[in-house]
């Protein structure tokens, strides 16, 4: 019994348009990027043979790890039975597929053979977490889409929890598995560790539910809809506990890192010595993106609706750090070979690896940020993501019964 | 994907009578190892499975193998004289037929395109 | 359609291509490139790689010389690795590393190239399976399958492999490579396979520096087996378990 209706966006006003403009042309230059970097090879980008993954990839990982986190909104109600969240679920799952699909556009498009994506398809090595994650991330798709398919149709409403339940499970395997991307390499120093699936779930969390936020603002105040403090009061510590949970994983990797002499090396690069990743661990993704965003959001002092902007906002400006360090500090300590040695070659041997971000690779993380965002905005355009209110009186359980809806 | 197209082609094409005013080539030997409609049917498909043999398993018969028909179809230095054809410029033996068709080819992003 | 391979050919070129054939199926005393010669008796064509064999190295790293690249220069002339100036981005086979004890003060000199290892943790990554261990133990790279996602050069212990990031011309043609795939050394499997040696090892015994040695670790007569009995050899980050082809000693 659904008390609160869900009305398509009316998509009659400039502004909306002229957003999807601006998106679509952020979308064009991503895919002109793609199109030099695949003619003229990654000779243009920063990338090279010490790092190897670069920016695109962490713009990629940034939104595949949101995706999943996305749906934790959708999931807090169809699993953990909490009626208030019901009504944002399918925003949530439409924000889960669209932040993934913008996040594997950027991964493919990236490949040096992207026209070779169909044997990537058909060619599967099942030792690879690669390979399982191809399955996860376009199975993810096909399960949010029957997730919402459950969630707006009312006949079909009772077995959405059963759904939302395997998406959960679902989710959580994916972000395992895009964690284990990295936990799997045993022969870099900032990787092989078993932490790096835990903490990559609860950066899906933090990422995510930062990424809902902001949207769900964005759209119920450019379409002048209620959105009640009932629902953002609890999104806000929600998003609160979220970041207190990726610094304690984040803790924990580095007190256990440092207590082990083997990766002193690596530890003293990220936290002391690393230049530009020391500067974006301490003040990006510690300070701005998790001690700031704490206090905003859990000091009375700070309880307004800027306020929860601002942190979600950060919690994004400190998520993007944290991965930039995860892959591209990964990759700029050298690996070692000869312990206590000094090493030298013609192949960067011995030496912290530089890499300086090219533009190609910035407008093609851009672009993958633009898919999403035309996703986002273009979706309730066309079905019934949005309930026409979310003021208090309309959200409180107490004021309505709860039901399967 | 291209295996598709190209069979489209070859079923549609079949019969097209392409002059080869395009490439008077001077291959060497007296004909090529298979007749030429089976070839232009089938060149694909045994340049595909004698690739696989010769990377995984170390398999090097020259029958099918590419450097085997770059050998007779473009030579480095042709018996004639004449200069040896390139991709780019569409005098290749194999752009012969690619480039009329429409069928961009692959394989000469890594392969030398020009036999010994 | 006209025949289009009229009798024009010479007999100059007929004889020449007989002759390239049977060299290399006979196994005779053919050069097949300047330089090379027949370590063993070559596989027949039609026979493939034999899980009997497990090809392997040695790398002597006292007998290296710290100023000589003679390895390097083989295996970039050898395989057409014409560098662009480039140094970030050029393919690097095999290079070599100076290591310093800062406690000692003393130095060493050694090639570093693809291990070949038993346990390739490069293949277990790739997700088409284009990285992949041939029988006889070759790691090699299928670049018809390879799409390009460089999660193997993430993997490699040994920084072996190098991206290509440019279009490339003028390829040998026992060696294709091109943009948007990943390579490394191959242990010069075409040459091998034709019962040769890898142009690397053949440079530094031409230097008669005679440091690098190649053969088949299953064979305890080969002359890479006696000597790993001989001398005191170790895998380079053997804590890995992944029991390189390639062994060190004097480091």
């Amino acid at each position: 019994m659904k008390t609160l209706p869900n009305v398509e966006l009316k998509g009659d006003s400039l502004g909306f348009w002229l957003v999807v403009g601006g998106l679509g042309l952020v979308v064009l230059g991503g895919l002109g990027a793609a199109w030099m970097m695949e003619h003229h090879g990654h000779v243009i980008t920063g990338m090279n043979n010490q790092i190897v993954w670069g920016l695109p990839h962490v713009f990629a990982v940034f939104l595949i790890v949101a995706a999943s986190g996305a749906l934790n909104v959708a999931s807090i109600g169809s699993v953990f039975g909490r009626t208030v969240y019901k009504p944002l679920a399918p925003l949530s799952a439409l924000l889960a597929v669209a932040l993934l699909i913008g996040g594997l556009a950027v991964l493919v498009l990236d490949l040096g053979r992207p026209e070779r994506l169909i044997v990537a398809m058909t060619h599967y090595n099942f030792k690879s977490i690669f390979a399982w994650n191809i399955f996860l991330y376009v199975g993810f798709l096909a399960v949010v889409a029957v997730y919402l398919w459950m969630m707006m149709e009312r006949r079909m409403n009772r077995l959405s929890t059963p759904v939302g339940v395997f998406a959960f499970v679902w989710r959580l395997v994916l972000t395992t598995g895009t964690g284990s991307i990295f936990g799997f390499l045993v022969a870099r120093e900032a990787y092989d560790a078993a932490i790096m699936a835990p903490l990559f779930i609860a950066m899906s969390f933090s990422f995510g539910l930062a990424i809902f936020i902001l949207v769900l603002m964005a759209h119920y105040g450019a379409s002048n809809r209620p959105l009640g403090d009932a629902v953002m009061g609890r999104l806000r510590r929600l998003l609160g506990i979220f970041v207190a949970a990726v610094l304690y994983f984040v803790a924990v990797q580095h007190v256990t890192n440092l207590y082990a002499a083997e990766h002193g090396g690596v530890e003293a690069f990220i936290l002391r010595d690393g230049g530009v990743y020391t500067s974006l661990f301490w003040i990006g993704q510690v300070l701005l993106g998790g001690v700031v965003p704490l206090v905003l959001l859990f000091s009375s002092a700070t309880a307004g609706r800027s306020a929860t902007m601002l942190a979600a906002a950060l919690v994004i400006v400190g998520g993007f750090a944290q991965i930039f360090i995860i892959i591209i500090g990964g990759q700029a300590y050298p690996l070692v070979l000869f312990p206590g040695m000094e090493v030298s070659s013609s192949f960067g041997d011995g030496i912290a690896a530089s890499y300086t971000p090219s533009l190609p690779e910035v407008m093609l993380g851009l672009g993958g940020i633009a898919l999403a965002g035309l996703i986002v905005v273009l979706g309730p355009l066309v079905l019934r993501f949005l309930p026409i209110s979310l003021s208090d009186e309309r959200v409180d359980p107490h004021t309505k019964s709860a039901s399967g809806a | 994907m291209l295996l598709a197209a190209l069979l489209l082609m070859v079923g549609v094409g079949g019969s097209f009578a392409h002059d080869d005013e395009k490439h008077e080539h001077t291959a060497l030997g007296e004909q090529c190892v298979e007749d030429e409609d089976f070839m232009r049917r089938n060149h694909m498909a045994l340049l595909k499975h004698q690739r696989d043999e010769t990377v995984h398993d170390g398999l090097r018969t020259k029958k099918y193998s590419l450097r085997g028909c770059l050998n007779c179809h473009a030579p480095a230095h042709p018996s004639d004289g004449s200069q040896p054809a390139s991709i780019e410029s569409g005098e290749h033996f194999c752009a012969g037929c690619h480039v009329y068709v429409a069928v961009k080819l692959d394989c000469f992003e890594c392969h030398a395109e020009l036999g010994e | 359609m006209k025949n289009r391979c009229p009798e024009t050919n010479s007999h100059r070129d007929d004889l020449a291509r007989r002759k390239f054939l049977a060299g290399v199926v006979g196994g005779g005393a053919v050069m097949l490139a300047p330089g090379v010669t027949l370590h063993a008796v070559a596989r027949p064509l039609d026979a493939p790689a034999s899980g009997g064999i497990r090809w392997g190295m040695l790398v002597e790293a006292g007998k290296c010389d710290s100023n000589c690249t003679g390895c390097v220069d083989a295996c970039n002339t050898e395989h057409g690795l014409t560098g662009n100036d480039r140094p970030a981005t050029d393919a690097q086979w095999i290079r070599k590393v100076d290591v310093h004890d800062p406690k000692s003060g003393k130095d060493t000199s050694l090639p570093m190239m693809c291990q070949h290892c038993a346990e390739p943790p490069c293949v277990d990554v790739c997700p088409t399976g284009a990285s992949f261990k041939r029988a006889d133990g070759i790691v090699l790279v299928d670049k018809h399958s390879c799409i390009g996602c460089r999660y193997c050069m993430m993997a490699c212990p040994y920084k072996a492999r190098s991206f290509i990031h440019e279009p490339l011309h003028d390829q040998k043609p026992w060696a294709p490579r091109g943009k948007g795939t990943v390579e490394s050394c191959t242990f010069c499997v075409h040459r091998v396979d034709a019962g040769g040696t890898p142009a690397c090892v053949e440079a530094c015994d031409k230097k008669q520096k005679g440091a690098l040695t190649f053969g088949d670790l299953n064979d305890p007569g080969s002359d890479i087996s006696k000597k790993i009995e001989q001398l005191q050899t170790r895998h380079i980050r053997a804590d890995l378990g992944l029991d390189p082809g390639v062994r060190y000693s004097g480091i």
